[in-house]
C-alpha cells in the first residue's frame, strides 16, 4: 500500500464535530434559562473555520482521487442532510427560535458538510486505479 | 452470484495461499432503504403527535438497539473477527457492513430525535429537573461517541466497503480500515456501558 502524505483532515473534521457538539451541549444543558450565545457562537466560528481549513487543503491534495470523492461524498450528504433535517424538525417542533435556533442550525450544517467530506476523503485516499487486464 | 479475486495480505498465515473470493454485495442494500424511509417516517409522525408511548417506544428500542450493537460488536464480533482467516473475515464482513451502514445512522438518529423530544415533553431536559447533572452526563458521552462514530467508525465502514467493491481489493487497506473500524467499535462498546449507568439513573430517579 503506497503511503502518500495527506492533510490531516480526519483530525480536524473530529475537533470541528467536537466543538459543535461543545456547543450543542451547552446550549442545551442551560434551558430554559437565558444562555450567553457567545460560547457557542466562538465554538460554532471555531468549528466553520476548520471545516473551510479542511476544503482548502483538500483541494490543494494533487493527484486526487476527486471522481471517488465526490461519487462517495455526494450520497453521504443526502443522507446526511436526511439525519440533520430530522433533528431540525425536533427543534423546531420544540418552539426553538432566535439565536439558540441560528446557531443549533449552523452547526446542523456544519455536521452535514463535513461528515460527507470526511467519508469522501477515507474512501478516496486509498484509492488507487486498477491496473487493466 | 459474481466473485471477485484478491490477493492475500503477505502475513494471513498457510492457510492464506490462494486468492480471497468476495462475494457480490450491494454496498447499499436498496431494500433495507425503504425499512429507513418508514423508521424516518414513524419518528416524524411521533414528533408530530407528541404522545407520550410513540416516543417513549422509539427511545427505548433505538436506544436498546443502538446499546446493544455496540456492545456486542464492539467487545465480542470484534475481537472474533480479528481471529478470523482472511476468506472468512471478507465474506462475514461483505454481509455485515452494509447492513451496519443503514442500521447505525438509522437507530441513532431514531434515539437522539426521540430522545429529544421526550425529554422535552417530560421536563428532564430543564435545567430545574432534579437529576439534571445525569442528563448532561448523557449529553457529553452521546457528544464523545458521536465524534467517534462519525469521525472514524462509519467513514472505515463506507471505505472498506468501496475497497472490497473493486476488482482486485487491496488486503492491506482491509486491514487497515477493518482494524479502524473495530477499535471504534471497540471504544463505543466500552462508553455505552456508561450510557446504561446514566439511563438506569435517570429513570430510577
Amino acid at each position: 500500500m503506497s503511503e502518500r502524505r495527506f492533510p490531516p483532515v480526519t483530525e480536524l473534521a473530529m475537533l470541528s464535530l467536537a466543538l459543535i457538539v461543545a456547543g450543542g451541549i451547552y446550549l442545551s444543558s442551560h434551558i430554559p434559562n437565558h444562555v450567553p450565545l457567545a460560547p457557542a457562537v466562538i465554538l460554532l466560528a471555531g468549528s466553520t473555520a476548520l471545516l473551510a481549513g479542511n476544503l482548502v487543503a483538500l483541494s490543494r491534495v494533487r493527484d486526487f482521487a476527486w471522481d471517488r470523492f465526490f461519487q462517495v461524498a455526494k450520497w453521504s450528504l443526502l443522507g446526511y442532510l436526511v439525519i440533520a433535517g430530522s433533528v431540525e424538525y425536533v427543534f423546531l417542533q420544540n418552539h426553538l427560535k432566535g439565536g439558540p435556533l441560528v446557531v443549533l442550525t449552523l452547526s446542523l450544517v456544519v455536521f452535514a458538510v463535513h461528515v460527507p467530506t470526511l467519508v469522501g476523503f477515507t474512501v478516496a485516499r486509498f484509492y488507487e486505479p486498477e491496473p487493466v487486464g | 452470484m459474481v466473485e471477485v479475486t484478491a490477493p492475500l495480505p503477505p502475513a494471513a498465515g498457510p492457510a492464506a495461499a490462494g486468492p480471497i473470493e468476495v462475494p457480490d454485495f450491494e454496498v447499499v442494500p436498496r431494500k433495507g432503504l425503504v425499512l429507513v424511509g418508514v423508521l424516518l417516517g414513524l419518528l416524524v409522525a411521533a414528533i408530530a403527535v407528541n404522545k407520550l408511548w410513540p416516543l417513549e417506544f422509539l427511545h427505548v428500542a433505538s436506544g436498546a438497539a443502538w446499546t446493544i450493537i455496540d456492545l456486542f460488536l464492539g467487545l465480542v464480533l470484534g475481537p472474533i473477527m480479528g481471529r478470523m482467516s482472511p476468506p472468512a473475515r471478507v465474506e462475514f464482513t461483505t454481509k455485515l457492513m452494509p447492513k451496519m451502514l443503514l442500521i447505525m445512522p438509522t437507530v441513532v438518529t431514531l434515539t437522539l430525535a426521540a430522545g429529544w423530544q421526550l425529554a422535552n415533553k417530560l421536563g428532564t431536559v430543564l435545567s430545574s429537573y432534579p437529576n439534571h447533572g445525569w442528563v448532561v452526563a448523557s449529553f457529553i458521552v452521546v457528544g464523545v461517541m458521536s465524534v467517534i462514530a462519525l469521525g472514524l467508525l462509519e467513514p472505515a465502514n463506507i471505505a472498506v466497503l468501496v475497497e472490497l467493491k473493486k476488482r482486485r481489493p487491496n488486503p492491506d487497506v482491509i486491514e487497515r480500515l477493518m482494524k479502524r473500524f473495530v477499535y471504534s467499535a471497540g471504544i463505543l462498546g466500552l462508553m455505552q456501558i456508561a450510557t446504561l449507568v446514566i439511563m438506569t439513573k435517570l429513570r430510577t430517579g
